[in-house]
């Protein structure tokens, strides 16, 4: 069992960011890692990427959309409360080193597993240009926290209403432009997002890193449902990524699979909203 | 001159069937597909065994249960006895008594087979188990004095499950890391509950537990901890980890929608209980066509799970014949018994998919057997020109597992052979890393669960004898 001892929701309760009692996890858990999780007795394991851990406290930070039934079910959950089982770190960890000038570019909620990356490749010394947009300003989230994991922040929305009027790629595009010393760009987000991100960053030759989400079971490399092809080969992505070089990638794959149960999750979400469990 | 005589013995009563759930019925429900024996047929089963001077079965049995002694002990009619007689070499007789293959083992070389059909032993063996545990007593054996060592076991498989079970009744400490939220390894994740209802493999926990196992689960060791950190800890270490790695087919269009691998679709089933969907959160596809590759027990556990999940056809479809099919009897005779389909020296060549992504059929081609290959089996080759398609939207994978690397190739030190198991002594489990030993599955590759337990036992007494000389 695995307290709750913080709650916040953001972006018109579209988002929900907890803080959970697991110490274990708390002091191995590095960038990049995520956790599986299953909040009762009956509940799916869903992936969650550490939005922070801190070994201090025992304490990781979960930041997560409001989707379908487990989030909704979590979104329920008050401090106090808590959940059943917590596996983790799983995945490998970011790849950190200083490399000189390296973009992160985070999509909806892709920016909180972008942050604690951000926040990691600026410690690493790294000179940090973030990038974090949304579709309208009321679903912007963790903007101060970017601000300061970067050093220079950068933020869009697409219907204009806060920052820059429209899409993160429109304002890596003009930074690919500019700066020729870019020497890495992470990616994530949306399926689509980080498709078309990376069609741009391959016309200008830059490495690009992406951080991808397909359906998961055990997250452990026993199963096989988080198949994604990268390179033409079938990558496990729980335990070979889930970073992956945003070149190679199959997105068109991705987001089919990613859309196996949408019968199956409304049916769950429907009996969710009328009874409530 | 005793063995001459028993021959010529013949009981006079025949073998006693288990009472079953009609197929019709059973392939649309969960429950477990034999009722068990009754003391009456348990005791009229019993009364066939000849109390042999040289009991063959003992030898055909991997763990040497004193099996006349056990059987004699249910003709008395004392069945906690009986339980008890079997516990002192076997943890799991429960499970075993479901799942073993009994006809390869004990009662293939049961004397009365020569004459008529063997004792049912394992029947037997399933009644004494589970009268005990709903019925009966179960008596909490002595534990040896505390000799404050540490043991930490990975995996809670029947390897690692045995092995905890032996060493904490030695005094030792004893605790066991599973990756998974629940415990039991395959018996909990892969076999279905109409073969091995899930409360049994709880009990066999709960009871280790009562005897001062402890047991935690969702930590994946090689992430949350390394070995060597937890030799810094514990003074010796098992590996039970399985051969959890999901092999496929390597086949253009294997990755569109409703393929899975034999492990995922069981694990949905079994481990999340998808087939409980609503009730239960975790989704599963529910084919109308079901193909399934494999001719294995995870081939049938898969094939009839999905009959009981809707299908209207199940398919087996294996590239080699009948004989070679690697299941045991029993499973392949209930699945053919309940409708499944065969389709054998078949070979599947493509997956058909739609603009979804959703698998629609596959592409197979016909073999025949042609010269044996270097496992003795003639090896199946492809007939030309003989492609045909099969309509399906559901494909279940179950060729086999290997190794899941993510533990094993993060210990230093520990050798590992070519295809990737962890190389370690089979009289003792000792691996070339000092102070860990490991056994089951992830040493001889898919076995099965008495060989598993059987690797645990002989690493529990090696472990022992290493602690008691530390
Ligand atoms: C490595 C990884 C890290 C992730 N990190 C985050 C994060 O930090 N914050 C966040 O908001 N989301 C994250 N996700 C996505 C998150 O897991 C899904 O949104 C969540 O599982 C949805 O569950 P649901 O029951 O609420 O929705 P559902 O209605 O069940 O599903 C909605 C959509 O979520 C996806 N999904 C459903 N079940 C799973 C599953 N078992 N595994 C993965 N995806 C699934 C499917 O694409 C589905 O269409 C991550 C996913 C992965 C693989
Ligand atoms: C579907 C199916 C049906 C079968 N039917 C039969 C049958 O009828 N009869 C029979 O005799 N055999 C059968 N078998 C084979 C039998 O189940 C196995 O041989 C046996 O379970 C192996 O036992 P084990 O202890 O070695 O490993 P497993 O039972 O595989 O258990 C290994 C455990 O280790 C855990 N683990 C792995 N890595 C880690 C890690 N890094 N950290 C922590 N934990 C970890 C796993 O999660 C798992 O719980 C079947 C197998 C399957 C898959
Ligand atoms: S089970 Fe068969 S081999 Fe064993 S003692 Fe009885 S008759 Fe003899
Ligand atoms: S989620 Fe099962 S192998 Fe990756």
């Amino acid at each position: 069992m695995h307290k709750i001892t913080y709650k916040r929701e953001m972006a018109e309760k579209t988002v929900c960011h907890l803080k959970v009692e697991a110490p274990r996890i708390a002091r191995k858990a590095k960038p990049g890692q995520f956790v599986v999780l299953k909040v009762n007795e009956t509940g799916e394991r869903i992936p969650l990427t550490m939005g922070g851990t801190d070994p201090a406290t025992g304490l990781i930070d979960l930041i997560f959309q409001v989707v379908g039934k487990s989030t909704a079910l979590m979104r329920t959950l008050n401090v106090g409360d808590s959940i059943q089982d917590i596996i983790g770190p799983l995945g490998k960890p970011t790849h950190i080193e200083n490399l000189g000038k390296v973009i992160c570019v985070g999509g909806g909620t892709g920016v909180a597993v972008m942050y604690p990356i951000t926040k990691a490749y600026k410690e690493a010394g790294n000179h940090v240009i973030a990038i974090i947009g949304s579709r309208t300003k009321d679903l912007l989230i963790l903007e101060d926290e970017m601000k300061a994991a970067s050093h220079d922040l950068r933020v869009t929305t697409d219907d204009g209403s806060y920052g820059i009027h429209g899409f993160v790629t429109d304002v890596l595009r003009k930074i690919l432009d500019e700066q020729k010393d870019v020497k890495l760009i992470v990616g994530i987000g949306p399926v689509p997002m980080m498709k078309f991100l990376c069609k741009l960053t391959k016309e200008y030759g830059v490495r690009t890193m992406v951080s991808l989400n397909p359906i998961m079971v055990d997250a452990t490399g026993m199963c096989g449902a988080c198949r994604v092809t990268v390179g033409g080969k079938t990558k496990f992505c729980c335990v070979d990524g889930p970073e992956f070089d945003g070149h190679e990638v199959d997105y068109d794959e991705l987001v089919k699979r990613q859309r196996a149960y949408l019968t199956e999750e409304k049916v769950s979400m429907e009996q969710f909203k009328t009874a409530g469990k | 001159m005793a063995e001459k005589e028993e021959k010529e013995k013949k009981p006079k009563v025949p073998r006693q069937k288990m009472p079953e759930q009609e197929p019709k019925v059973r392939a649309r429900n969960f429950n477990e597909v034999p009722f068990g024996y009754t003391p009456e047929l348990a005791q009229l089963e019993s009364s066939r065994c000849l109390q042999c001077k040289k009991p063959k079965c003992i030898e055909g049995c991997p763990v040497e249960i004193d099996i006349p002694a056990f059987i004699k002990l249910i003709q008395e009619g004392d069945f906690d006895g009986s339980a008890r007689k079997l516990k002192e070499r076997n943890s799991l007789p429960a499970v075993c008594g479901r799942v073993c293959p009994q006809e390869d083992q004990c009662e293939k070389v049961c004397i009365v087979g020569k004459k008529d059909q063997p004792v049912a032993i394992g029947r037997l063996e399933r009644f004494a188990a589970d009268w005990e545990r709903t019925k009966g007593t179960i008596t909490i054996p002595e534990k040896a004095p505390s000799t404050g060592k540490k043991v930490a076991v990975v995996g809670s498989g029947p390897a690692g499950l045995t092995l905890a079970g032996d060493l904490i009744l030695k005094g030792h400490e004893v605790t066991i890391f599973e990756a998974l939220h629940k415990t039991g390894g395959v018996l909990i994740y892969g076999i279905p509950e109409f073969r091995l209802p899930k409360d049994i493999v709880q009990s066999e926990v709960n009871y280790l537990e009562k005897l001062g196992v402890k047991v935690e689960c969702n930590c994946v060791i090689g992430r949350i901890e390394t070995v060597d950190e937890i030799l810094q800890e514990y003074d010796a270490v098992f590996l039970g980890l399985g051969a959890g790695l999901p092999q496929f087919l390597n086949v253009p269009g294997e990755n569109y929608c409703g393929i899975y691998s034999a492990n995922e679709y069981l694990t949905r089933s079994n481990l999340m209980k998808a087939y409980l969907f609503p009730k239960y959160d975790t989704p599963i596809a529910r084919g109308k066509n079901v193909a399934v590759f494999g001719a294995g027990n995870v081939a049938m556990d898969s094939a009839r799970t999905a009959l009981r999940l809707g299908a209207d056809t199940v398919r087996i479809i294996y590239r080699r014949s009948r004989d070679e099919m690697p299941a045991r009897i029993e499973e392949v005779h209930h699945a053919e018994e309940e409708g499944v389909q065969f389709y054998l020296l078949t070979a599947p060549t493509k997956f058909l998919g739609d603009d979804n992504g959703w698998v629609t059929g596959v592409e197979c081609l016909q073999m025949e057997l042609g010269e044996p290959d270097e496992s003795g089996r003639r090896r199946p080759v492809p007939i030309k020109g003989s492609e045909f398609q099969l309509e399906c939207d559901l494909a279940v994978v179950a060729i086999g597992a290997g190794p899941n690397p993510l533990l094993p190739t993060q210990t230093q030190g520990l050798e590992l052979n070519k295809r990737g198991y962890i190389v370690a002594d089979l009289e003792t489990g000792k691996t070339s890393k000092p102070g860990v030993w490991a056994g089951g599955d992830i040493v001889t590759g898919s076995a099965t669960v008495i060989l598993a337990m059987g690797a645990g036992r002989k690493a529990a007494n090696s472990i022992h004898e290493y602690l008691m000389n530390k």
